[in-house]
C-alpha cells in the first residue's frame, strides 16, 4: 500500500501539522517506505487471536472521588505562551 | 572516585574519606572538562547539585543516609524535575521548567541522591542513535564520529565517560539497552509497570519504562531498587511489594538456563558482534550455566507491529502540545487552527512528525482494523513466543544491536535503515518483559559490544545476579574509553 500526495495533505491536516508545498513529496517518500517495512504484517495468519493492547492484563484502579491537588493555577500559567486574569488566552473562535 | 563502584563510593562517604560535596565537585568538573567532546548534557544544575550534597553530607553525618545518599547521578531529560529545564530533547519544551517532579525524580531525592544535570536524547525518546536531538547529537567517548546509539544516548555516554556513575533512562523499543551496549556499559529495562511513568514524559504509553544506567550490574540494582516501586499517580503501574534487585547477586549460575533464539544468531548480526556475543555466552557456560536452543518464530515481526503500535499512541500522546497551556506557540498565526498546525510544525523535528503522521494515519477512519488491530494481534504472538520459550529456560541471552555504533550521519536520512537496527530489542517491549545489556567485548573500531540477557516477567534480580557473576569473572564492564 502507498499514501498519496493527498492522503498526506489530509493526516497533517488531522494531526495538525502545517506541511509545506514543497515537503509533501519528502514527507510521502519516507512515508511510504516505513509503511512498506510494515506490510510485512500483513502475510501473517491472524485469525482467532486475540488483540494485546497492554502487558499488564489488568483492570483500571479505582480510587475515591477525593481532591488529592491544591490549587497551583499560578505555577501551571507561568509557563503558558498566554494568560491573562488567570485564563488561557487562544485566538478567537466564536464572533 | 567518581569512576569507583557505588559500593566503593557508599563506603567512603561513610569512612569520610570523601564529601558528598566533593563527589558532587568532582563530578561537574568532569561534565566541564567532558561535556564539550560528547554533548551529553543538555542542563547542569550545579547550584542544585551543590545544595543536594550539602543535605547529603548532613544526611550521613546523622547516619540515616539511604544507598544512593551523596551519589552524583543524572536524569534523561524525559523525567519532569520541578524548578528545572525539562526538554524531552525537543525546541516544543526548549523553555519549558517543569511545575513538579517525576514519582522517579521524588525517590532518588529522598533517597538523598545528588542530581548534577538532565542528559540528552532523542526528540520525545524516538530515535536509536541520538541524532534527533534539538540540541544537537550526543557523541559516542569510545570515538566521538560515532553515535552513542539512543534514545537515551546522553545518559549512557554520560556514564561510559565517568561523567557520573549511574544515570535514568527509559526504554521503549531499547533505548536503554542498545546505548548501554554502543557505550559499554550496564543499562537495565525493568517488567513493565515496575517504575512509574508519573512525570516521564509519554511516548508510547504501553511500551514506555523507566529503568538505569551504571558500570555494572551490582550498581544498576541499587539504582533500580531506589527507582522502582508503587505508585498510585500512574495507573499502570503494579501494586507490588518493594523489591531488592541486589537480593540475587550471589547466587552462582550453576543450574541456570540459558535460551539463545535461533532466529537472534540467524543472519544479521555482523561478524565482530557475533563473535563477542558467542564468546560471551561460552563464558557463561565455563561459570556453570548451561544453553539451550530456543525459538521466537515471530521476531521478526516485532518492528512491523512496534512501528504501528508506537506511533499511533505517540500521536495521541503528542496531541498535548497545542501551543495554548505549555510548550511552543508560533509568533504569528491567522485563528486558532493555523495556530496549532504552526506551533507544532515548528515545535517538533522530523522524526517526530513523521511517528504523528504515521500513528494519525494507522488509526484514521478505514485503517484501524487493518493496522492497528493487526499489530496488536501480532505483539500477542510475539508475547506467546516468549511464554514458550521460557518453559525451556530461565534467562533468554542474544545481541543487543547488530553491529557496534554506527557512524553520525550515516544512517540518519534513511529512517527505515535506523528502524532495523532494533531488531533484537523491540519484541522485549511489545511482550513488557524485563531485559539488560552488558559488556561484552569489543568489536570493529575497537567499539563495544554488549550481550542482552531478556527475563520473564519480575525476574530483574535473577538477570542483574547472572550479569553480576558474569562481571565478576570478567572485567569488559571496568574498561574506559580513552580520554575521559
Amino acid at each position: 500500500m502507498s499514501l498519496s500526495l493527498d492522503e498526506v495533505r489530509h493526516i497533517a491536516k488531522l494531526a495538525r501539522l502545517e506541511l509545506a508545498d514543497g515537503d509533501v513529496d519528502a514527507t510521502q517518500a519516507k512515508l511510504n517506505g516505513i509503511f512498506g517495512l510494515i506490510e510485512e504484517m500483513q502475510a501473517v495468519d491472524t485469525d482467532g487471536v486475540e488483540p494485546m493492547s497492554h502487558p499488564q492484563e489488568l483492570a483500571q484502579r479505582l480510587r475515591p472521588d477525593a481532591v488529592t491537588e491544591g490549587n497551583r493555577r499560578a505555577a501551571f500559567q507561568a509557563i503558558a505562551p498566554q494568560t491573562e486574569a488567570g485564563l488561557y488566552l487562544v485566538p478567537k473562535v466564536i464572533e | 572516585m567518581i569512576d569507583s563502584s557505588l559500593k566503593d563510593i557508599a563506603a567512603a562517604l561513610r569512612a569520610k574519606t570523601v564529601s558528598a560535596v566533593e563527589l558532587a565537585t568532582d563530578s561537574l568538573a568532569r561534565i566541564e572538562a567532558g561535556n564539550p567532546k560528547v554533548n551529553a548534557f543538555i542542563t547542569v544544575d550545579k547550584e542544585g547539585a551543590l545544595a543536594a550534597a550539602r543535605d547529603a553530607d548532613a544526611r550521613l553525618a546523622t547516619g540515616s543516609a539511604a544507598p544512593l545518599t551523596g551519589i552524583p547521578m543524572a536524569h534523561k531529560d524525559v523525567f519532569c524535575t520541578e524548578g528545572v529545564l525539562t526538554t524531552c530533547g525537543s525546541k516544543m519544551l526548549a523553555n519549558f521548567t517543569s511545575p513538579y517532579d517525576a514519582h522517579v525524580v521524588t525517590l532518588l531525592k529522598q533517597a538523598g541522591a545528588v542530581m548534577v544535570g538532565k542528559t540528552n536524547m532523542d526528540e520525545f525518546a524516538m530515535g536509536s542513535s541520538n541524532e534527533n536531538s534539538h540540541f544537537g547529537p550526543t557523541r559516542n567517548p569510545w570515538n566521538t564520529d560515532t553515535v552513542p546509539g539512543g534514545s537515551s544516548g546522553g545518559s549512557a555516554a554520560a556514564v561510559a565517560a565517568r561523567l557520573v556513575p549511574i544515570a535514568t533512562g527509559t526504554d521503549t523499543g531499547g533505548s536503554i539497552r542498545q546505548p548501554a551496549s554502543l557505550c559499554g556499559i550496564t543499562g537495565i529495562k525493568p517488567t513493565y509497570g515496575t517504575v512509574s511513568r508519573y512525570g516521564m514524559i509519554a511516548y508510547a504509553s504501553s511500551l514506555d519504562q523507566g529503568g538505569a544506567f551504571g558500570y555494572s550490574a551490582e550498581d544498576c540494582a541499587l539504582l533500580l531498587s531506589a527507582m522502582a516501586g508503587h505508585d498510585p499517580r500512574d495507573s499502570t503501574s503494579l501494586e507490588r511489594e518493594a523489591e531488592d534487585y541486589s537480593a540475587a547477586l550471589d547466587k552462582p549460575l550453576a543450574g541456570l538456563r540459558v535460551g539463545l533464539p535461533k532466529e537472534f544468531f540467524a543472519e544479521g548480526m555482523s561478524d565482530d558482534v557475533r563473535a563477542a556475543v558467542e564468546a560471551a555466552i561460552a563464558e557463561y557456560r565455563r561459570l556453570g550455566a548451561t544453553t539451550v536452543e530456543v525459538s521466537l518464530p515471530n521476531a521478526r515481526l516485532a518492528i512491523p507491529a512496534y512501528y504501528v503500535i508506537a506511533p499511533a499512541e505517540a500521536s495521541s500522546n503528542l496531541s498535548r502540545f497545542d501551543g495554548v497551556r505549555f510548550g511552543h506557540r508560533a509568533a504569528e498565526y491567522t485563528d486558532l487552527m493555523d495556530m496549532y498546525c504552526k506551533s507544532r510544525a515548528q515545535g517538533f523535528g522530523a522524526e517526530v512528525k513523521r511517528r504523528i503522521l504515521m500513528g494519525t494515519y494507522v488509526l484514521s477512519h478505514g485503517y484501524y482494523d487493518a493496522y492497528y488491530i493487526k499489530a496488536q494481534k501480532l505483539r500477542r504472538l510475539i508475547a506467546n513466543d516468549f511464554q514458550a520459550a521460557f518453559a525451556q529456560c530461565d534467562l533468554i541471552a542474544g545481541p543487543v544491536s547488530p553491529t557496534v555504533a554506527f557512524g553520525i550521519g550515516e544512517k540518519s536520512d534513511d529512517p527505515v535503515q535506523m528502524y532495523l537496527s532494533d531488531i533484537y530489542t523491540i519484541a522485549v517491549n511489545l511482550a513488557g518483559l524485563p531485559a539488560l545489556s552488558h559488556p561484552a567485548g569489543f568489536g570493529a573500531g575497537g567499539l563495544p559490544v554488549g550481550l542482552q540477557l531478556i527475563g520473564n516477567y519480575f525476574g530483574e534480580a535473577r538477570l542483574l545476579g547472572a550479569a553480576h557473576q558474569f562481571q565478576r569473572a570478567t572485567d569488559w564492564h571496568t574498561r574506559k574509553p580513552a580520554g575521559f
